[in-house]
């Protein structure tokens, strides 16, 4: 057992973790929402790409690319068929996240009804089984893969919303729907894009978590869900750059307390340090601190 | 009678689930009515399940013995969390409940030689009659009921409707907020203990996220204006899939297509007092409240 080991061990399971929880932060920060149905189209990203890979036998790049596609228009209709009413309604905020348990339950089934229940893997050989050794560090394909793509893709998300007028304009809405909209800005359509943006990471996080650990399943989405949740308290949340440190620092503390205390305990670990941290720092390891007083 | 002896020999079961799952989704209403989302019931639930089950199997108790352990664990607990726990706010407190419950899934998970870890506790006896359900829902409708009009209940609507506001008012916000968690753990407890001594076995996984979300969602489903709501709201859901049977691999599909609709359709959830006083004095004014 060796530290470096655990180490890439931990980097690519962060990252997968970080790329699941951007979009669920994103769609908490700007819309407001804490999305329960982000597990269930991770999921059919999952399917989506195995589909592609399994039957249509496209290459895994344009695989991830389509399951991206399908997730984020999943998304999309999410957001237009069943947030977009409750915005209207000026729903309180719990209304929306029990419409999502509603759509996840849904999808979950679905996807169960039409595939069964039974674990699914992506034929062999989708990726080479290659590794790579760094100063005595075996690296395979698929972590690399993984590691790469979660950086590039979280890159070009933060580079949008920090270089961009999109992105300008994404944060004034995050910051007051109601002021952006006097601005001229086209909130609807920045709502609709963000649903879409997150569905389509939370999608590729499903083809690649799918890879790393070599199943789908209908019900993927669901212990994903809770450290999702866990990754965006740990960052704060609706912070993008927490999303990222606290995917990678819960993808640490799980290879690492398995390493060092024992797999048992890996998410008593893991959500004890969640319940403390909520105690302690409510806004979050890197949040900044957001008071409300009425 | 034979008739009703094979329904029941069939449907038992789910009959009493059906109370069950109403002292739960009562259990959230209570920290519901006092403002505080607080997602920890599964949690209570299991630590009540746990609590009674082991005195049962382990010291052959009586069961009203095991139901005061199931109830009073769960509020020492809520009562040691509640205080630091309830300092937070919407959100926040939904996560940390949840994460709690997560913390004590994974506790009970890892404490084999006392819990059974994931295999769960087996054969356990089969004690809860259909009179303990109906009597512990009578009484918790009719108790919260007079809370609701007491003072206590005042207290946690003015605290719903806005903290600061009660706090100037000289309404004591934490210890009216921890009062109602207590009483949300000691309700989920209960159905936690009725729930352990109807079904023989409970595992870790019952008691977890999804269990949760199910609580929490059977009373939003129902409506939170009134006690009768939550109440309404577990009833159709546990009944739901059974109905739903017949549509096999899909029903769920439905089930949750269901939900959605009720959610964007109906606001106020299905028990809306407001729009059923309208539709029986069959008055076609739409309601403005």
């Amino acid at each position: 057992m060796m530290l470096e080991q655990q180490i890439i061990n931990a980097l690519s399971l962060g990252c997968v973790y970080a790329l699941f929880a951007l979009g669920f932060t994103l769609v908490f920060g700007i819309l407001g929402v804490i999305n329960l149905s982000h597990g269930a189209v991770f999921m059919l990203g999952a399917y989506t790409a195995l589909q592609a890979v399994a039957i249509l036998h496209l290459p895994l790049w344009t695989a991830i690319l389509v399951a991206m596609l399908a997730s984020g228009v999943a998304g999309f209709l999410i957001d237009l068929v069943v947030l977009r009413p409750l915005r209207r309604r000026d729903a309180p905020h719990l209304i929306p996240m029990i419409a999502t348990i509603g759509v996840a339950i849904a999808i979950n089934s679905g996807v169960q009804g039409i595939f069964g229940a039974e674990n699914l893997r992506f034929p062999l050989g989708t990726l080479p089984n290659v590794s790579f050794q760094f100063a005595g560090v075996y690296v395979t394909i698929l972590e690399l893969t993984i590691i790469f793509l979660s950086f590039a893709l979280m890159a070009a998300l933060m580079a949008t919303i920090r270089g961009t007028q999109l992105g300008r304009a994404l944060r004034a809405v995050a910051e007051s729907p109601k002021a952006a909209r006097l601005l001229g800005i086209n909130v609807e359509g920045l709502f609709l894009l963000t649903s879409f943006a997150a569905a389509s990471l939370g999608g590729a996080a499903g083809v690649l978590i799918s890879l790393y650990s070599n199943a789908v399943f209908p019900l993927m989405g669901q212990p994903m869900l809770h450290k999702g949740i866990a990754v965006i308290i740990l960052g704060g949340m609706g912070d993008i750059r927490g999303a990222l440190l606290g995917g990678l620092f819960l993808g640490f503390t799980e290879v690492l307390s398995v390493a060092f205390i024992g797999s048992s305990m890996r998410d008593a670990v893991a959500f004890g340090l969640l319940f403390l941290v909520l105690l302690v720092r409510p806004q979050g390891l890197f949040g900044k601190v957001l008071e409300r007083k009425a | 009678m034979s008739d009703f002896t094979h329904f029941w020999a069939i449907y038992s079961n789910l009959v009493l689930s059906l109370g069950t799952n109403a002292l739960l989704a009562l259990s959230i209403y209570v920290t519901l009515s006092c403002g505080m989302l607080a997602m920890a019931n599964a949690a209570f639930m299991g630590i009540g399940a746990y609590t009674s089950a082991l005195l049962t199997i382990n010291y052959e108790t009586p069961f009203a013995l095991s139901l005061v352990g199931g109830c009073t664990v769960p509020a020492i607990v809520a009562f040691l969390i509640g205080r630091p726990t309830l300092r937070l706010s919407g959100v926040y407190l939904a996560m940390a409940t949840l994460a709690f419950g997560e913390v004590v899934r994974v506790l009970i998970l890892n404490t084999e030689s006392l819990t059974g870890g994931a295999l769960g506790l087996n054969g356990i006896p089969q004690m809860t009659e259909w009179w303990h359900v109906a009597g512990a829902l009578t009484v918790a409708v009719l108790v919260l009921q007079r809370v609701q009009r007491s003072k206590i209940g005042r207290a946690f609507e003015a605290i719903k409707e806005d903290e600061v506001a009660a706090a100037l008012m000289g309404i004591n916000i934490e210890g009216y907020k921890l009062l109602a968690f207590v009483i949300g753990a000691v309700l989920a407890g209960v159905a936690g203990v009725l729930n352990a001594h109807l079904t023989f076995f409970i595992g870790p996984n019952e008691f977890g996220f999804d269990r949760g979300v199910e609580i929490l969602t059977m009373a939003i489903f129902g409506g939170i204006g009134s006690i009768m709501g939550p109440v309404v709201g577990s009833t159709i859901l546990t009944l739901l899939p059974e109905v739903l049977r017949g549509l096999d691999n899909f029903r769920l599909l439905f089930n949750g297509l269901i939900l959605v609709s009720v959610v964007l359709l109906l606001p106020k959830g299905i028990w809306d007092p407001a729009r059923i006083r309208v539709l029986l004095a069959g008055n076609k004014r739409t309601t403005t409240a």
